[in-house]
């Protein structure tokens, strides 16, 4: 399933924002609900949510830049998350990570040419047991081998 | 009569096809038109027969696994007719794996229906927190002491001296938090009880808060884990629903609301002082200390910071009495450790077990070596800042201490075995440059330190100056070890220089061990 995101939109944002102010260390909660709203972060949101939230527009840089999760802008129609972490490693991930990127023919953090495809590197999913672990646009799939690689890499292509 | 099947809903065995076996199993049932109940728990455990799915008979569940879609329709046909099947692996409770643990926090996840307050109460749920009610704090603070249980977040500091600090700390506000970001790859095993069992957790921080007069909690569970944040949630709106949390809890004058929130990729936020900034909603920079969080923490207030498992293990502690947990362990580590065993092995998964069985033990005989058949060469123990042992460390027992004397750490019981395919400077080199992407950067040898770390080992590993740049590597370790805030720089050198000492032949230019072996 492709996630439907809307287009950014600021009264939507500033709606957003507002549904959150009240909670205790709101930042991280807005920027999540941005991101889940608009699939990233436009720029527009930080001055928003600083004053928002009585901060400076510094501050809330600050934080958004910290944090892995948060984009700058939209990723590709579909994000493949490979597992880079050590149990994905002892399992055989590496060489499957090296197939993903050679298919897609991109490197794990970047998006193909035609926005389709965002690959990225993930640190741990908690499948350890049944590694090597991906995620699909939030569908986890675990017990990686090529044949399963490719057909993500297929899926995500379409 | 209806069939009772339980398939298991957690992430792990979701990731190998437990919804498509659910739903092939719903269509096969209304095919022949049999009567079936699905109920989704979480997992046992032994993630090498994922989907394991059982079905209740009146001689207990009898299991099979790990089923496909495929097999569906056959397995129903076994369940119905009390049948042969080539995926039958008998009575759940006697598979041998899990018959030789000792499940006391792990004892409900994959038997109960996790979003169930009936049926946690069916499975002694909710006694702990009841015991705790009559007893009052200090009765509560010295069980929890007498109980001898550490941090399972990898510190292992002793929780009853954490809570009694909070508890003698006067404030108008205090906070319980848990760090439900559990990053540390290898392990699995707070996903678990939080998808399998989440009410355990809720229990223990329930009792938490009415033992240091709290009553509000954080759950800062990591956003790689969105299985485990739907379950959390749904528990908790069911503990209010019942009456366990909120205004009263269970009966009482106490009050006690639970939140989640979520982390943003941050592994340096499962460093305690990191996740309170977080969850104040800032950068996850790490703070000095002190002052402790259990004197100012989160938003300057006394707060409990737990791991997952270790409020986990309050509601058996408070229900059999401080002594029954007490019983199981070695040395200064009492009770049970929820093992994860993780990587390139046969039968990984989780293994709770009393303290002392040995790190052999736990990779040849439980685990039974690895899935590619090769020899195990090394095994890491307690995620990306756990040291690597070799065979020769094997006789080492699970056990606070014995690790930390052969200059390991059994952190949060994460062991991920490697076979003789793995090239240890490689994973040195991996070592620094996780540390590198996730440092907070507040302090220098961190930051800087792991970035220098990763450029030195690539010039070993292509033969430049070997001796040389391998001294540089170990000074610099010693000054990330000692000058570090934080474990995230302080403890990035165990793998480092376990690496380094036991595996010594890695370091140099191309892997001839490597070429031999093929």
């Amino acid at each position: 399933m492709m996630p439907a995101y809307e287009p950014w939109d600021a009264a939507r944002g500033a709606e957003i924002i507002a549904e959150h102010t009240h909670l205790e260390g709101a930042t991280l909660v807005i920027l999540h609900a941005l991101q889940e709203a608009f699939g990233y972060v436009p720029e527009p949101a930080v001055p928003m949510i600083a004053s928002a939230l009585n901060l400076s527009r510094a501050e809330v840089h600050g934080v958004f830049t910290f944090y892995h999760d948060f984009r700058h802008q939209p990723a590709g129609r579909h994000v493949l998350k490979l597992c880079r972490a050590e149990d994905c490693q002892a399992a055989g991930g590496d060489a499957l990570a090296a197939r993903a990127e050679a298919k897609l023919g991109i490197a794990l953090g970047h998006t193909t040419a035609d926005e389709r495809v965002t690959l990225e590197p993930i640190y741990c999913l908690g499948l350890c047991a049944t590694a090597p672990s991906a995620m699909l646009d939030g569908r986890l799939v675990g017990r990686l081998d090529e044949a399963r690689i490719d057909a993500l890499v297929a899926e995500a292509q379409r | 009569m209806s069939l009772r099947i339980f398939i298991p809903c957690d992430a792990g065995a979701v990731a190998v096809g437990a919804d498509e076996v659910a739903l092939a199993l719903e269509q096969a049932a209304a095919k022949r038109g049999a009567d079936i109940e699905i109920v989704r728990t979480g997992s046992r455990g032994l993630y090498w027969l994922e989907p394991m799915i059982e079905v209740a008979t009146p001689k207990g569940r009898l299991a099979f696994g790990p089923v496909t879609m495929a097999d569906a329709a056959s397995v129903l046909e076994a369940m119905n007719s009390d049948g042969a099947h080539p995926l039958r692996l008998g009575i759940a409770d006697e598979i041998p794996w899990l018959k030789r643990q000792t499940r006391l926090t792990f004892a409900r996840c994959g038997v109960i229906d996790p979003r169930s307050v009936e049926d946690y109460r069916a499975h002694d749920g909710y006694k702990g927190l009841e015991r705790a009610l009559t007893l009052g704090s200090e009765a509560i603070l010295a069980e929890v002491t007498a109980s001898g249980l550490r941090g399972r977040g990898g510190a292992g500091f002793p929780t009853g001296i954490k809570w009694k600090t909070v508890a003698q700390t006067s404030a108008d506000r205090k906070y319980i938090v848990c760090n439900a970001d559990e990053g540390d790859s290898g392990t699995f095993a707070d996903r678990m009880i939080m998808e399998g069992d989440p009410l355990v957790v809720i229990e223990g921080m329930t009792i938490a808060g009415i033992t240091v007069g709290a009553s509000k909690g954080y759950i800062y569970i990591r956003s790689e884990y969105p299985h485990a944040i739907v379950a959390m949630n749904a528990a908790i709106a069911a503990a209010k629903r019942a009456g366990y949390l909120g205004a009263g809890v269970g009966g009482s004058a106490h009050s006690f609301d639970l939140e989640v929130r979520v982390g943003a990729g941050a592994y340096v936020c499962g460093e305690e002082t990191s996740l309170l900034e977080s969850l104040e909603g800032r950068r996850g920079i790490v703070r000095a200390k002190p002052p402790l969080p259990a004197h100012k923490g989160l938003f300057g207030k006394p707060t409990v910071i737990n791991n997952v498992l270790s409020y986990a293990a309050i509601p058996f502690i408070l229900a059999g009495g401080a002594k029954a947990y007490a019983d199981f362990g070695m040395g200064r580590s009492r009770g049970t450790m929820p093992i994860q065993l993780a990587g390139n092995i046969k039968r990984g998964g989780l293994f709770e077990v009393a303290f002392g069985i040995t790190l052999g033990e736990l990779v040849d005989d439980v685990g039974g070596g690895t899935f590619t058949g090769r020899p195990v060469r090394a095994v890491q123990v307690g995620g990306p800042l756990g040291a690597y042992f070799p065979r020769e460390l094997f006789d080492t027992p699970f056990d606070y201490e014995a690790f930390a004397a052969r200059d390991g750490l059994i952190g949060h019981g994460g062991i991920v075995v490697f076979d003789d395919s793995v090239d240890m400077s490689k994973q040195a080199r991996f070592a620094m440059e996780f540390c590198a992407i996730e440092s907070c950067g507040k302090c220098t040898p961190c930051r800087i330190g792991s970035t220098r770390g990763v450029e030195t080992i690539d010039k070993i590993r292509a033969g430049e100056r070997v001796p040389e740049n391998i001294a540089v590597v170990e000074d610099l370790c010693n000054t990330m070890k000692f000058g570090s805030l934080c474990a995230l720089g302080g403890f990035t050198p165990y793998p480092v220089m376990s690496a380094l000492k036991h595996f010594r032949e890695d370091f140099g230019p191309a892997p001839t061990r490597l070429q031999a072996a093929e």
